[in-house]
């Protein structure tokens, strides 16, 4: 397949020169606004009203950052946020395991029926309004588990969890198990869980960025300021207008204080987005690896 | 029997109880989380009241459906809802398609890499940040895009303010977030594609365009007729987070679908028969598409989910 590029027909070259020159326009379109952002709250207030950055921050400083360190909304927000993503993403795995592991081993007789029951729920819900009496039936409403409980698990993740189970565990490994008296439970603590790693590296990405991401439950069960995560104050933020002038009060003109205004909503985007994007080249594998499990189970 | 295995038989008759015992928590959850809010749905057909509760409240029999089907303003809503889901499927079925045949092409990998690594990233942003970023960038006076349209003498663009853009915006912002992501699945079809088909094709002096079509496409055609699938399905499930942020008061013609609408009837107004019975309109529609372009799929190509 490695042909040198001088040895193909002028059509090819032609071809291959459009691709990348396609690609690079795609790669300038989407890479452009996520520098720009970046580059933006790492600028004077001024020339990011008045326009004058482009690619570059233009007179760098810091105060963007921290306007949104001082506020005590996005700082509340930002650790509510950790606090439901780490626990949250904790009882996900758990619970996603725990489910995975009974339907993926076919010494379990109720395996298949099982399985219908929980795949009809991917398919079927009752929707919002039942849903939104059930948790206030259970007393959760206003409370940090409104955020973790209802979600506690994804039926979606759960089956490329037991399609790993089945397709990269050998069926001799469980045999040979049972000969030495290991009970399904020291099975799935000693050998299942190790060997899953890479898979319960691809759930931890998934629900956690998920976790981290949502919004919606939050502004359906959760009303106290006390308890809101980080996208709730950036939706008031950032789409509402709504910001608390407070924190910036030492400073005088008016052009300065909007110019501080759009500051702090670009730094406030780049600190909602800096812990997933941080982690993201790291998993990224595994996380390729994931489509293509989901994918083959379609 | 010899003795051993008869042992073992027992010990697997025995051992199911520990499953059930695993798998409890998760099958509690799903009954409370996801089946008795099912039978919620009963909502829909009756005129619920929070004294009577959901079994004791009066049959209205299909009140609220026939009043979803047949109020303008909710016609409008499922308007809204199949011309957005429409005009997303056309946009962002393509070119993820597109963007896995050309990244296929290139031999240099560090490219391919550094192409790869960019277009997955906007993927990650929360949906709060990607309307934030819109509306920051698209700001009628102080947006950078509005900044460099007037640099090259064109009238700035009230992009948020004007009806006409807003599906628009909303489409291509969601393929600029999903087009890397949605690729990755091509891209590992690709890779499946027989090499020596292609060696050949080569020999017989197929131009590169003429491999892509005669064995590339081919190659990953189950692939693309199963997202197609999947898409189609979800032509009138149009999420709720995205809409409900890039909402205002300008574009609310346009702009409120079924998903939105259910929200503001049954949260905000509280009339929760009528907006039980949207939601499950919704999800009957998608199930039933879902279901048809299944089997349409398997009698042209082939090609079904099961």
């Amino acid at each position: 397949m490695n042909v040198k590029f001088k040895n193909q027909s002028m059509s090819d070259k032609i071809f291959i020169i459009i691709v990348y020159v396609l690609l690079i326009m795609l790669l300038v379109v989407i890479a452009y606004p996520l520098i720009y952002i970046v580059s933006a709250s790492f600028s004077d207030p001024q020339a990011v009203i008045s326009g004058k950055v482009f690619l570059f921050p233009v007179d760098p400083t810091l105060r963007g950052y921290a306007a949104v360190f001082k506020n005590t909304k996005i700082v509340t927000g930002f650790l509510n946020s950790i606090f439901y993503t780490v626990v949250g993403t904790v009882l996900n795995i758990v619970m996603t395991v725990l489910c995975a592991y009974p339907l993926s081993r076919k010494e379990f007789t109720a395996r298949n029926g099982l399985a219908v029951i929980f795949v009809f729920t991917m398919y079927f819900s009752g929707g919002l309004v039942p849903n939104y009496i059930l948790v206030n039936k259970l007393g959760l409403i206003n409370t940090p588990w409104a955020m973790i409980i209802p979600t506690a698990m994804s039926t979606y993740n759960m089956i490329i969890c037991r399609t790993y189970m089945q397709n990269s565990i050998p069926d001799e490994l469980y045999e040979a198990g049972q000969l030495d008296g290991c009970t399904p439970w020291k099975y799935l603590v000693k050998v299942v869980i190790p060997l899953c790693k890479p898979i319960i590296a691809v759930l931890v990405l998934y629900y956690g960025v998920a976790k981290w991401n949502s919004y919606f439950d939050a502004m359906l069960y959760l009303k106290k300021d006390a308890l809101q995560p980080l996208t709730i104050v950036m939706r008031e933020i950032l789409i509402q207008n709504k910001v608390d002038f407070t924190m910036i009060s030492d400073v005088k003109a008016a052009s300065e204080l909007q110019g501080l205004t759009q500051l702090l909503k670009y730094s406030t985007i780049v600190v909602a987005s800096v812990p997933v994007l941080v982690i993201y080249p790291f998993v990224q594998k595994y996380f390729v690896k994931g489509v293509m499990i989901g994918a083959v189970k379609g | 029997m010899n003795p051993k295995i008869k042992r073992k038989r027992n010990k697997l008759g025995k051992s199911n109880w520990q499953f059930w015992l695993i798998i409890s928590i998760p099958l509690l959850y799903a009954i409370i989380f996801a089946y008795i809010p099912m039978g919620g749905i009963l909502m829909a057909f009756k005129d619920y009241s929070i004294k009577k509760g959901i079994l004791g409240s009066d049959w209205v029999g299909l009140k609220y459906f026939q009043q979803f089907l047949t109020s303008t303003s909710s016609i409008t809503v499922i308007k809204n809802t199949l011309v957005l889901g429409f005009y997303t499927l056309i946009v962002s079925f393509p070119f993820p398609i597109i963007l896995a045949v050309m990244l296929n092409e290139i031999r240099c990998i560090r490219f391919k890499k550094l192409m790869q690594m960019v277009t997955y990233a906007p993927y990650f942003i929360s949906i709060v940040v990607m309307v934030g970023m819109m509306m920051q960038m698209m700001d009628l006076r102080t947006g950078i895009f509005n900044t460099i349209l007037g640099a090259l003498g064109f009238d700035p663009i009230n992009f948020f303010g004007d009806v006409k853009l807003f599906r628009h915006l909303y489409v291509w912002s969601g393929l600029w977030q999903t087009i890397g992501y949605s690729s990755i699945i091509y891209i590992a079809a690709l890779a499946g594609v027989s090499q020596e088909l292609k060696e050949a094709a080569m020999i017989d002096g197929a131009s590169r365009l003429k491999r892509i079509w005669h064995v590339d496409l081919p190659g990953i055609l189950p692939t693309i007729v199963i997202m197609l699938i999947f898409s189609c399905g979800n032509i009138v499930n149009i999420g709720f987070d995205k809409v409900f942020l890039m909402q205002n008061s300008l574009n609310a013609d346009v702009s409120e679908v079924i998903s939105t609408f259910v929200y503001k009837v049954g949260v905000v107004n509280s009339d929760f028969g009528f907006s039980t019975a949207a939601g499950l309109f919704q999800s009957v529609v998608s199930f039933v598409l879902l279901i048809v372009v299944n089997k349409i799929s398997k009698k042209v190509t082939d090609t079904s989910l099961w």
